[in-house]
């Protein structure tokens, strides 16, 4: 287990180092002078060279990199052009948002997901199958953001029901923090539901065809006990593993969806940078966001060897 | 019993002269849902090459006097806050989704696959450097990649196109990788080296035939992907730029005016789902007809 775990921690640092050189490349795919272009309407020559000397536009671009990495090393991801403040500083104070949005959003997504594969794949064949499988290619097949629009047209114009935009920290009022992020949590978390009721399906299938279950039902053990107790319990260990995997999904949806709900998370920060010219921030974000993908999967690899004694030998 | 017994001989030889593509074929229009799809992908590509003919006005013409129309006999999806009549700009947002889907996902193929052939069929220090690339670019969310490269690039729909293309490169070159390195130690393989084909020959003409079928079930369901990303750009305004249509773009404008003209919203996003939908049908009813192990 210490070896798998070395091994694994190991292989962390060439994709880390690749992916800190790819987010640095964006830099280089600025048309023409990018002190200028990050300047925008600015035309200052002062403001101009500030830039430049702050980025060191003026040096040759490996060392560019070197100081950019040191920086980002000691959590240094340079300063927003536009608010004056580290870009770490408006990471740290987004972040918790898109957290809360995205624990909801992975709730939703497992209390549907899960019971629709296990119905579909125990009922494998009839209405209730084919009900589930369309459920599922509708989650994946709806954007979003047009989702996000078309609930707000129902439970905030027309019922009345919900905030159409905002946010309310959890700890100020829960319940309007709740009602604030229900709606985008769902709209994050219905793909998220229709991935995992198709893992949860095929999971299930396979283990309901194996040979512990063929003996638990030849046992006389009901069936109820037999999906609950033999088939649920070893299907749904891969299809945890593969959800933690979905958070990629979970974080380009919450761009969108922040940006339909007005939230003021990880993902509308990275879209009002992109607008106001911030390439800090946009690096930043980027940044933070491959960093939290890796680790994730690295705690799924590790969670899915710990669960499964066959891969711990 | 002689009959029956000449009667299989006759079926499994028809069987056998069958070509793979046909066979594919034949498998793929047994299933309902691929038929459907492909008939809406078909109806929609004709509405996009055919707009000028069809739409029944100009996608960016405005009037003053239509601002906002409800549904009608004149415009049957009605009409937006600069009174442009809504079914042209669907029609005509047709052309930039499905351009975005099909030149996208030829730009990731055309990277991603020889990237992957090489990787796969290299092995050794172009493997590793080609896989720790790939890992990096898939460690970075889809979407946020596109949005990130679409930011520096610029917003226009070509540059979208390229990000989308890069964003979904890494997945065709770790598909292709995966497929060379179990194909390249089959019999035929082998057979082809023993000849003395030259290893580009035997990479194009041996391998990359042979994992076609997941390369194609694959660039279908990316397509839906792009298609999605593309109205994802749009609609942050990073894609399609005003006044051409877009569906992305129509959504947006669409979400200022939802409490007196929700119609805006409705049938972009209703173009988007059935569009992306058919191609989800597409893929999934291609990776069954291209299973070997389907009957």
């Amino acid at each position: 287990m210490l070896n798998f775990l070395a091994r694994r921690i190991l292989q962390l640092i060439p994709t880390l180092f690749f992916v800190s050189v790819l987010i640095f490349s964006l830099q280089q795919l600025l048309p023409g002078d990018p002190a200028l272009v990050m300047a925008g309407e600015e035309r200052d020559p002062d403001v101009i060279a500030q830039i430049r000397q702050q980025y060191r536009l003026d040096q040759p671009v490996p060392v560019q990199y070197v100081y950019w990495m040191k920086g980002v090393l000691s959590g240094d991801f340079g300063e927003s052009l536009r608010n004056k403040v580290p870009v770490r500083e408006l990471i740290a104070q987004k972040l918790p948002v898109t957290m809360q949005l995205a624990s909801m959003a992975i709730i939703i997504a497992f209390l549907i997901g899960i019971p629709a594969g296990i119905i579909s794949a125990v009922k494998k064949g009839t209405a209730w199958d084919y009900g589930a499988n369309f459920f599922a290619l509708w989650g994946i097949s709806t954007p979003n953001f047009w989702l996000g629009i078309m609930l707000i047209f129902l439970f905030s114009i027309k019922l009345g029901w919900l905030p159409a935009s905002g946010y309310v920290p959890l700890t100020e009022n829960w319940r309007a923090s709740i009602a604030s992020t229900i709606m985008p949590a769902f709209v994050l978390g219905n793909a998220i539901a229709a991935i995992l009721m198709r893992h949860t399906r095929s999971a299930m299938l396979q283990v309901l065809e194996s040979d512990y279950v063929r003996t638990a039902r030849a046992k006389g053990l009901s069936e109820r006990s037999v999906i609950l107790k033999h088939a649920m319990r070893n299907a749904l260990t891969p299809v945890i593993t593969l959800g933690a995997l979905e958070l990629g999904t979970l974080l380009s949806g919450a761009v969108l969806t922040e940006q339909i709900f007005s939230i003021p998370g990880f993902g509308k920060l990275i879209v009002d940078a992109v607008f106001n010219r911030d390439y800090a921030v946009v690096q930043g974000v980027v940044l933070t966001t491959a960093t939290i993908y890796i680790t994730l999967n690295l705690i799924a690899d590790i969670a899915y060897v710990l669960v499964n004694p066959r891969l711990r030998a | 019993m002689t009959d029956t017994a000449l009667g299989a001989i006759k079926l499994t030889a028809s069987d056998e002269m069958e070509s793979p593509v046909r066979r594919a074929l034949r498998r793929l229009f047994k299933r309902k849902g691929a038929v459907v799809g492909l008939v809406v992908i078909a109806t929609f590509i004709l509405l996009a090459v055919l707009a000028p003919l069809i739409s029944p006005y100009e996608p960016i013409a405005t009037s003053w006097s239509l601002v906002r129309k409800p549904p009608s006999a004149l415009h049957w999806f009605g009409t937006d806050e600069l009174g442009r009549d809504i079914l042209a700009r669907v029609i005509y947002g047709a052309r930039a989704s499905l351009l975005a889907g099909a030149i996208s996902v030829g730009i990731a193929l055309s990277i991603g696959v020889p990237l992957g052939l090489l990787s796969g069929y290299r092995g050794g220090f172009i493997d590793a450097l080609i896989s720790r690339i790939t890992d990096a670019m898939l460690a970075c969310p889809f979407l946020i990649l596109a949005i990130a490269l679409a930011a520096f690039l610029g917003p226009s729909l070509g540059n979208a196109m390229i990000a989308i293309g890069v964003s979904a490169t890494p997945i065709f070159v770790r598909l292709t990788r995966g497929q060379v390195m179990s194909v390249k130690v089959e019999d035929y393989v082998e057979a082809a080296r023993a000849m003395g084909n030259p290893r580009w020959r035997i990479a194009l003409f041996h391998i990359l035939p042979n994992i076609m079928p997941a390369l194609l079930v694959q660039a279908t369901l990316s397509i839906a992907a792009a298609i999605i990303a593309e109205a994802a750009l749009s609609f942050l305004g990073l894609g399609q730029q005003p006044p051409a249509p877009s569906w992305g773009s129509m959504l947006n404008a669409a979400q200022r005016f939802l409490t007196n003209a929700p119609w805006m919203a409705v049938w972009p996003g209703l173009a988007i789902f059935l569009v992306v939908l058919s191609f989800n049908l597409v893929g999934d009813g291609l990776r069954d007809a291209l299973d070997p192990r389907e009957r």
